[in-house]
C-alpha cells in the first residue's frame, strides 16, 4: 500500500513506564513486515524514570530516514497521557496532524507538590483541536484495565493506530508480530486489547 | 524463541534496534568473549550477548567495571580469540589507562570495542565525544551511520583487527544504540578454538614499540581509503561538499532531499573516520572546495580535514561548528544533531527558504502553560525514602550537612525528587573520593557533616578505594550506600552482590558490608521504608568520629514487582481530613511520590493504583493513619 505522505511520521509519547518502547516496536515491526523502510527513535534511560518520553517512527518506500522527526512534521501522533500530547503537538503538530489520545492524565512532580496546575482535559483538547485535522480520544486505560490489565494501555493505543486507517499496514502483520513476542496469557490479554482498539473508533 | 539475533537465514530483513544490530554483527562474526560493565546507550548489548551465550557457545560476562572489562576481553584475544568489549563514553575514560597502551602492544584474536557516545546526554552526565579517546589511543576509528552498518561494520571490524594485529573502535551513539531499523542479516562464520601461549608469547605495551604502531595506522589507512562504508550520494560536481560521519549521514541527506537541492550538493559520509582515509577525502576537495562539515558532538572530523586541507595546500571554504552553521540551542559543539539543525545549517550556506510544516501557533497569553515533568523517581522507589530520611536528619542536625552525590538512579536526588540534596556530582565513585577530603576539613574550621552517597553496582564499580583512603587517612564521614539490589538505572542487570553472573551462573554474592568492615568501617544497616529509624540512625551517626558506613537496603521498587503481585494501598477517605488535617497534603506535596495524588472532587488524598507500587512509605507518614496497606514484608 502507498503512503500519503513519504516518509509518514508517526510520534508515539507518554510518560516514563507507559510502554512507549513496546508500542513503536510493535508498530515497526508491523511495518518492516509489510515492506517499508522503518526507522524508530526512542527515549531510553534517565527519562524512563517518570519523565516525558517519545518514540519517533517513520514509514518510507524510498529511503531509510533518521530516527527523529523534524519539528512540524508529525502526521500523527499517538498519545498515552493528554499533558505529553499537548507538549509534543505544539513543537511537531501542523494542521494535517492526526491525533489519538489517551484521556487518563498522570500528574508531574511539579503538579503534585502545588507548584503549577495540571490543565484541565478540555482545555488541551481545545487547543489541539484548533490546529490538528483530527482528535480522537479514547479511554484507554480503563479499557485496558477492564480487560484485564492498565499494563497494555500501549498494546491498546497501537490497535487505535492499526484501525485508525492512518497508517497504511494490514491489521494481519500487527497480530502476527504479537504472536512472535508474547507467549500465553500476556499473549491473550495484549490480542485482546488490541482488538479493542482496533474496533475503538468505528470507521467513517 | 527465535530472535532476529539467532535465526539463521542470510538475506532476511528485520527490523533491529541499533544495539541489536552490533550484537548480531558479533555474532555473525563468531565472537568468543564479551565483557562490559552497563551504562546508556550500551547496556542491551552484552545482555543480548548473555542471552544467546548458550545457543552459540561463546562467552559474556558483567565485569566490576569498564577497566576490568578490557583487560579480561584483551585476554581472551591475546589466546587468539574473537572479543568484543562495550561501554559507554564514561566508562571509556574508565578503561582508558589500559586502552592508551593498546595501541602499543596490539592484540591477536580480533579484538573490538564499542564507546557508546550519549550526544545531548539523554542518559549521562556529559556528553563528552570518544573518537578523541580513539585518537589519543591511536586505534583505527569506525562510525556506523544507520542501522544495517552497525551489523556490517562490527563483523568486518574483527577481521580487520585480525588483519592488522591492531584493537577497533566502534563509536556509536544513542540515536544508533537506541533507534530502530531495518537490516538484512548475514551469515555466522565457524570459530577458531584458542591457542596455546609459548614462553615466548607475548603481549606487552611499551614505548618502544610506538613506530610500529605508527607503521600499523599507516597500513589501516591505506585500507580505508578505499573502504565500501566511505560513501558518496550527489551530482559529479557539485557547489557545496556536505561531509559527514555517524547519524549526520541520516540528517544531512533528509535535508538535501527537503530543501530541493540534490542537483547541487553532494554528500561524503565517511565510515572509517580515523586514520583519516586523506586521497579519498582530498579527491573531493579538488572537485568541491567548500564544504559543509555535519557530526556529532565536537569538531573531530573537521579540524582533521583542515588540518588535511593545510598540509595540502588547498584552499577550502570550511561550513560548519567552527563558522557557527551547525549548532543547536546550545551553541556549535554541544548537542545531538537532528534534521532541524542541518537543514538550519544548509539554507544558510546555500541562502535557499527553509521550508517548515508547523503551523501552530501558541498564544502565551491565552494558551497551557504546560507544568514541566521532572524526572523523579519511580513510584515506591526505597531511594525517594532514603532522601526523604536524610534531608530530615540533616535538617534536625541543623549543621546544614553536605551530601556529595554519585552516579545512578539517585543522581534524579540532586533535583527534586530529592530535595536538591546533593551538593557535588561528577562520576563513579566520586562522592566518596569528595567526602574523604571533606571530611579531613575540620582543622580549617570546616564543621558541616559531611555524606556520601553511592548506590549498590557503584560501590563495586569505583567506590572501594575512595572507602579505603577514607578510612586510612581517619576523616570524618558517613558513607549510605543505597542497596537496591540492581543495576537499576541500565536495566536491572547483575552486579557483585547479587551473586548471579551475566549467564545466569549463581555464586556467593559479596557482602557490602563484610566488605565495609574488612577495611575498618562501623557499618550499620538500615530499611530505608522506615523512614523513622533510618532517619535517627543517620542523625545519630553524622554526630560520631570516624568513618561510618550506613546501608540503606531495599530492592527497587521495579524489581520487587516483577516479582509478584503488588501490595495494596488506598486512602480510608473518612480517616482523610483533607485540607482541613494541617498536614498541607504531606502525602503528595511533600513526599512526593508520583502515586499519591490528590481527588480534587473529594477534596481528600488519593492512590493512583496504576501508579502505585505499593511500598507503602506514605502509609506510615500519614498524620491521620489514613493510608492503608496490605500484604508488604
Amino acid at each position: 500500500m502507498a503512503l500519503a505522505r513519504d516518509p509518514l511520521n508517526i510520534i508515539i509519547c507518554g510518560v516514563g513506564g507507559q510502554g512507549n518502547i513496546l508500542a513503536s516496536e510493535l508498530v515497526g515491526s508491523a511495518a518492516v513486515a509489510a515492506g517499508f523502510l522503518t526507522t524508530i527513535g526512542e527515549t531510553y534511560g534517565a527519562s524512563q524514570r517518570g519523565g516525558s518520553v517519545m518514540s519517533h517512527v517513520r514509514l518510507s518506500r524510498q529511503l531509510q530516514y533518521g530516527p527523529l522527526i523534524p519539528k512540524g512534521e508529525a502526521d500523527v501522533i499517538v498519545g498515552f497521557e493528554p499533558l505529553e500530547v499537548l507538549r509534543v503537538f505544539r513543537i511537531y503538530g501542523n494542521s494535517d496532524t492526526h491525533v489519538i489520545l489517551n484521556s487518563r492524565p498522570n500528574y508531574p512532580l511539579g503538579t503534585l507538590i502545588g507548584e503549577s496546575k495540571y490543565p484541565e482535559i478540555a482545555q488541551i483538547l481545545n487547543e489541539i483541536g484548533r490546529v490538528a485535522a483530527r482528535v480522537q480520544v479514547v479511554e484507554a486505560t480503563e479499557l485496558a484495565k477492564q480487560a484485564g490489565s492498565a499494563v497494555s494501555t500501549n498494546v491498546l493505543m497501537v490497535g487505535c493506530l492499526a484501525g485508525s486507517g492512518l497508517v497504511p499496514i494490514d491489521v494481519v502483520h500487527y497480530e502476527e508480530v504479537l504472536k512472535q513476542r508474547f507467549e500465553g496469557a500476556a499473549l491473550e490479554l495484549n490480542q485482546k486489547v488490541f482488538e479493542m482498539g482496533v474496533q475503538a473508533f468505528p470507521q467513517v | 524463541m527465535q530472535s532476529v539475533l539467532t535465526i539463521n537465514e542470510p538475506g532476511t530483513q528485520v527490523l533491529m534496534m541499533g544495539n541489536e544490530a552490533i550484537t548480531r554483527g558479533a555474532l555473525e562474526a563468531g565472537v568468543q568473549f564479551c565483557s562490559s560493565y552497563p551504562g546508556s546507550p550500551s547496556a542491551e548489548i552484552l545482555s543480548f550477548m548473555a542471552a544467546t551465550a548458550k545457543t552459540f557457545g561463546h562467552y559474556a560476562e558483567w565485569s566490576t567495571n569498564e577497566i576490568v572489562a578490557i583487560e579480561a576481553a584483551t585476554a581472551a584475544s591475546f589466546a587468539g580469540l574473537r572479543a568484543l568489549c562495550i561501554m559507554k563514553q564514561n566508562g571509556a575514560n574508565v578503561a582508558a589507562d589500559f586502552l592508551m597502551s593498546l595501541g602499543l602492544s596490539g592484540c591477536r584474536g580480533g579484538l573490538v570495542v564499542v564507546f557508546a557516545d550519549d550526544p545531548e546526554s539523554h542518559s549521562s552526565t556529559n556528553e563528552f565525544d570518544s573518537r578523541n579517546l580513539a585518537r589519543w589511543a591511536e586505534l583505527p576509528l569506525l562510525e556506523p551511520g544507520n542501522f544495517q552498518e552497525a551489523k556490517d561494520m562490527t563483523k568486518w571490524a574483527f577481521e580487520l583487527s585480525e588483519q592488522t594485529q591492531t584493537p577497533v573502535i566502534i563509536r556509536s551513539v544513542t540515536r544508533i544504540c537506541h533507534g530502530r531499523g531495518n537490516v538484512v542479516l548475514g551469515d555466522f562464520l565457524p570459530k577458531k578454538p584458542a591457542n596455546k601461549l609459548g614462553q615466548w608469547d607475548k603481549l606487552i605495551a611499551l614505548n618502544p614499540f610506538h613506530p610500529y604502531t605508527h607503521q600499523k595506522l599507516a597500513k589501516i589507512r591505506e585500507i580505508f581509503e578505499t573502504s565500501p562504508f566511505n560513501t558518496y550520494t550527489g551530482p559529479e560536481n557539485p557547489e557545496l561538499l556536505i561531509l559527514t560521519s555517524g547519524t549526520g549521514g541520516f540528517y544531512s541527506q533528509e535535508a538535501v532531499s527537503r530543501l530541493g537541492v540534490a542537483d547541487r550538493v553532494g554528500v561524503l559520509k565517511l565510515g572509517t573516520t580515523c586514520p583519516l582515509p586523506a586521497k579519498l577525502v582530498k579527491s573531493y576537495l579538488e572537485k568541491c572546495p567548500r564544504v559543509l562539515v555535519v557530526e556529532e558532538v565536537d569538531p573531530f572530523l573537521e579540524h582533521n580535514v583542515m588540518v588535511l586541507a593545510a598540509q595540502k595546500e588547498m584552499l577550502v571554504k570550511f561550513f560548519g561548528k567552527a563558522s557557527g552553521h551547525i549548532k543547536g540551542p546550545g551553541g556549535p559543539g554541544t548537542g545531538e544533531l537532528n534534521p532541524d539543525v542541518v537543514m538550519d545549517g544548509l539554507s544558510a550556506v546555500l541562502g535557499v527558504a527553509r521550508p517548515s510544516r508547523n503551523d501552530v501557533v501558541v498564544d502565551p497569553e491565552k494558551d497551557i502553560a504546560i507544568p514541566a515533568r521532572d524526572l523523579t523517581f519511580c513510584a515506591g522507589c526505597p531511594h525517594r525514602a532514603s532522601f526523604f530520611a536524610t534531608k530530615n536528619a540533616l535538617e534536625i542536625d541543623g549543621r546544614q550537612g553536605v551530601v556529595m552525590g554519585d552516579i545512578g538512579c539517585y543522581t534524579l536526588g540532586g533535583a527534586k525528587a530529592g530535595h536538591f540534596l546533593l551538593s557535588s556530582l561528577f562520576c563513579m565513585g566520586g562522592g566518596i573520593g569528595m567526602a574523604s577530603g571533606m571530611g579531613k576539613l575540620e582543622q580549617f574550621g570546616f564543621n558541616q557533616p559531611v555524606l556520601a552517597m553511592a548506590g549498590d553496582s557503584t560501590f563495586f564499580h569505583a567506590c572501594l578505594p575512595g572507602l579505603v583512603n577514607a578510612r586510612w587517612n581517619n576523616s570524618k564521614m558517613l558513607f549510605l550506600i543505597l542497596d537496591n539490589e540492581a543495576t537499576a538505572m541500565t536495566g536491572f542487570q547483575p552486579h557483585p552482590g547479587t551473586g548471579q553472573t551475566a549467564m545466569g551462573e549463581k555464586g556467593a554474592p559479596f557482602s557490602i558490608e563484610g566488605i565495609c568492615q574488612a577495611m575498618g568501617a562501623d557499618v550499620y544497616i538500615a530499611d530505608p521504608y522506615d523512614v523513622a529509624a533510618t532517619t535517627e540512625k543517620i542523625y545519630e551517626l553524622i554526630q560520631q568520629p570516624g568513618v561510618k558506613v550506613l546501608i540503606l537496603r531495599r530492592t527497587c521498587a521495579l524489581v520487587q514487582s516483577r516479582r509478584g503481585p503488588k501490595p495494596k494501598v488506598w486512602v480510608d477517605q473518612e480517616k482523610c481530613l483533607g485540607d482541613a488535617c494541617g498536614c498541607g497534603r504531606f502525602c503528595s506535596k511533600v513526599f512526593g511520590c508520583p502515586a499519591c495524588i490528590w481527588d480534587a472532587a473529594a477534596g481528600k488524598a488519593r492512590i493512583d493504583e496504576v501508579v502505585c507500587n505499593g511500598c507503602g512509605v506514605c502509609a506510615s507518614l500519614c498524620p491521620q493513619g489514613a493510608i492503608q496497606l496490605e500484604g508488604r514484608d
